[in-house]
């Protein structure tokens, strides 16, 4: 009985042995040269693999930051988000001028009171489905369905479903604007927008483009193309899309005039201080100067 | 009459409901106006040769087919068009459609209205195949595909077999057996113009046993008159899908259509009972597609009832004449219940397609509990094409589409068998027609490479 044990001991712990050297000899001579900066770099990245830089990957993005580095001396055309980017900067010994922050937007305002559910919908909970069943609870084509094909895609639990509004809500502080939820998205809802001036964006919450008449029966918020914000805008920023206003965010200088001139409450001024009344600043100055 | 048949694999029997069946056909008075839909058929819509103002008679050619498969739309009514515009249907978008007020009823001149029958078929088969396409005649069991397309036979290819889907497999629908018993005559030439056009020797008339007393009557008429010989009625069991085409031809003839493949791979031109009555009556009475019966019922219904209608009537004139929407209703279902589609809108035109309108309370309808799979294996009992639904839908949630092409999502015909079945209420049928909407996508883009 012993001898069995011994035997098989020793059989096996010389096998072992030999295995291992084999193992060692074939490690060194295999061996790949890698920079341990690569190491280094991703782990200060995200790791959520979002691609929204256009790598493969995180890791994928810290081979071409430590080869960018190494070749041009710069980080230039390579984005993550701003905070991740200076880490990798300092990282490199080098700096980066800091790219504009930018956000995830659900331009989709038909909330349930907003746009009342007419039909009940069950069944599988995948928006890319429903939208190819039906136009939706509220009877607009455009609107958020709210089954969160884009929660389930986000890497940085970024976006849900809210229970009471019953559309997609944006966490601002986790987005960082990789736009994976975009390309998720059935109807093109989300759009990625700058983040803005001390965090201040004025956009156009809505997407359909279908009449006026129409979208007023299905939808309380919905913009109706009345171009009363194109007319209204000093910088030129507002576009139309057939009947849907557009703001370019890069022309827009957040002056909130078409916000106030709409007559649906489409725009949403986010993030801003709320206003005083008109009436009582213009009393203000007149004290002054009487003064 | 032969003993009767079936498709060995799977299969369910839901309860039948025919509430309708010994309710006669009513002509439906002809409406004040009329929403036609320009995109009635699988494929391409119609493009709109009216505009607003036009004088339109019974049975005009208002809109034209647009690419190979796609179909001619026909004014189903005599008037004057009010617009040219969009108009929702039943899922909810917009669809371009023709509006027309209706005026007297002024047919088009060269169409025989009368009721009598015209047995000999005087025209060549090439002159039927360009009457049916010219007359817009589609699938009207729900699948709308263009029918000249299907007798339009390839070169290297012989039809063996018409087979008629009198199944009528779905529960509650009733129009299919109520055309076979009023007008057995006009069904039985309208199927000996199929067997010409597509020149096959045999014709196949499959019949579930829930309509014996149609499938007696079309024996007697057979074996009766020397004219139809050639046609032959099979009673099939009654069982859900009976008049699936894969399942049809299997229960008919024994064979089976490869994967991915055409029924004429098989020899087997299949055609639905209402299609081939349209058929008798564009070839024999030069009468486009400008009527369909329509089966409305439901539990609650106080008086379901089959309806020849004009196609554009809208849905809710209909549900009027069987004595209104009864109280608490949810659903309404275009169609019948195991393939038919919940109505997002409760107004919305009758068109080609459209072979029931179902009504369902809230207790019938009421939404069950989803549960997590058990691993029972019921949905790979009941799927009739061997499939594993459970599987698929696993698949398909998590978008392994290359996956499911491997499993042969694209041969599921989408009957919902495994739905029904299953015990834990998982909507497999909709994350599998995801699935198979997402592999055919990615199939297409790979063969157009």
């Amino acid at each position: 009985m012993n001898d069995i044990l011994l035997y098989s001991l020793i059989v096996l712990g010389v096998l072992g042995g030999i295995l291992a050297v084999i193992l060692y000899i074939v490690a060194q001579k295999f061996k790949v040269e890698e920079n341990p900066l690569i190491d280094e770099v991703e782990s200060n990245l995200s790791g959520a693999n979002c691609g929204g830089c256009g790598f493969a990957g995180c890791r994928a993005f810290a081979e071409a930051c430590v080869k960018s580095a190494a070749d041009k001396n710069s980080l230039a055309g390579l984005n993550c988000t701003s905070s991740d980017m200076s880490k990798v900067a300092a990282v490199l010994g080098l700096t980066v001028t800091a790219e504009e922050p930018k956000i995830a937007v659900v331009r989709c305002s038909g909330t349930c009171e907003n746009a009342p559910k007419k039909t009940h919908y069950e069944g599988a909970d995948i928006c890319a489905f429903a939208h190819t069943l039906f136009a939706g609870g509220s009877g607009c084509p455009n609107a958020c369905l709210g089954l969160g094909d884009c929660v389930k895609k986000c890497a940085f639990d970024a976006i849900h479903v809210d229970p009471v509004l019953g559309i997609a809500v944006v966490d601002e502080d986790k987005c960082v604007g990789c736009g994976t939820c975009t390309k998720a998205c059935p109807r093109g809802i989300i759009e990625i927008r700058p983040k803005g001036k001390n965090n201040r964006r004025i956009y156009v919450s809505c997407v359909n483009v279908e009449k006026g008449a129409i979208t007023m029966k299905n939808c309380k918020v919905g913009c109706i193309g009345c171009q009363k914000c194109l007319k209204e805008c000093p910088f030129e920023a507002i576009e139309m899309r057939g009947t849907l206003a557009y703001i370019n965010p890069d022309k827009c200088k957040q002056c909130r005039k078409c916000v106030d001139v709409c007559p649906r409450g489409s725009i949403l001024a986010v993030n801003f201080p709320p206003r005083k009344p008109k009436v009582e600043v213009k009393e203000e100055v007149n004290n002054e100067s009487k003064e | 009459m032969n003993p009767k048949k079936t498709f060995p694999k799977g299969g369910v029997h839901p309860e039948e409901n025919k509430l309708s069946s010994d309710k006669p056909i009513i002509t439906f008075p002809i409406p004040k106006q009329v929403i036609i839909p320009l995109g009635q058929c699988l494929g391409a819509p119609a493009e709109a040769i009216v505009k607003k103002g036009d004088e339109v008679k019974v049975g005009q050619l208002i809109g034209t087919a647009k690419g190979f498969i796609s179909a001619n739309v026909h004014s189903s009514v005599s008037g004057k068009v009010s617009k040219v515009d969009e108009v929702m249907d039943h899922t909810g978008y917009r669809k371009p459609a023709i509006f027309i007020d209706v005026e007297g009823d002024e047919w088009l001149e060269g169409i025989d209205t009368s009721d009598k029958l015209v047995g000999e078929i005087t025209l060549s088969r090439e002159e039927i195949i360009e009457r049916v396409r010219s007359h817009g005649i589609v699938g009207m069991g729900g699948a709308t595909f263009p029918t000249s397309v299907k007798l339009s036979i390839p070169k290297d290819k012989k039809a063996e077999f018409v087979i008629i889907n009198a199944a009528e497999c779905e529960p509650y629908l009733t129009c299919d057996n109520r055309l076979l018993l009023e007008k057995p005559h006009e069904f039985l030439v309208g199927v000996k113009i199929l067997m010409k056009a597509v020149d096959a020797p045999k014709a196949i008339v499959g019949i579930e046993t829930n309509k014996i007393e149609a499938a007696k009557l079309l024996d007697n008429i057979v074996k009766g008159d020397e004219y139809y010989h050639g046609i032959e009625i099979q009673p099939l069991q009654t069982k859900y899908p009976q008049g699936g085409e894969k399942q049809l031809i299997k229960a008919c003839t024994g064979r089976e259509i490869p994967s991915g493949k055409l029924p004429i791979e098989t020899g087997c031109v299949v055609v639905n009972v209402a299609s081939t009555f349209a058929i008798y009556e564009a070839v024999q009475k030069n009468k486009p597609l400008i009527s369909r019966v329509v089966t409305v019922t439901g539990k609650s219904v106080k008086n379901p009832s089959n309806f020849l209608v004009r196609i554009g009537t809208p849905s809710t004139e209909l549900i009027e004449a069987v004595g209104g929407l009864p109280e608490n209703t949810t659903n309404i279902i275009n169609g019948g219940p195991m393939m038919g589609k919940s109505v997002s809108v409760n107004d919305f035109p009758v068109i080609k397609g459209t072979s029931g309108i179902l009504l369902m309370t809230d207790k019938e309808a009421q939404p069950r509990k989803v549960g997590n799979c058990l691993r029972c294996g019921k949905c790979i009992n009941a799927c009739p094409m061997g499939l594993e639904p459970f599987l698929l839908c696993r698949l398909s949630k998590n978008n392994f589409f290359e996956e499911t092409e491997a499993e042969r999502i694209m041969d599921c015909i989408e009957c919902g068998s495994c739905e029904f079945t299953c015990p834990a209420n998982i909507p497999l049928l909709d994350y599998i027609r995801y699935g198979k909407n997402k592999t055919g996508q990615i199939i297409r883009s790979r063969n157009q490479k």
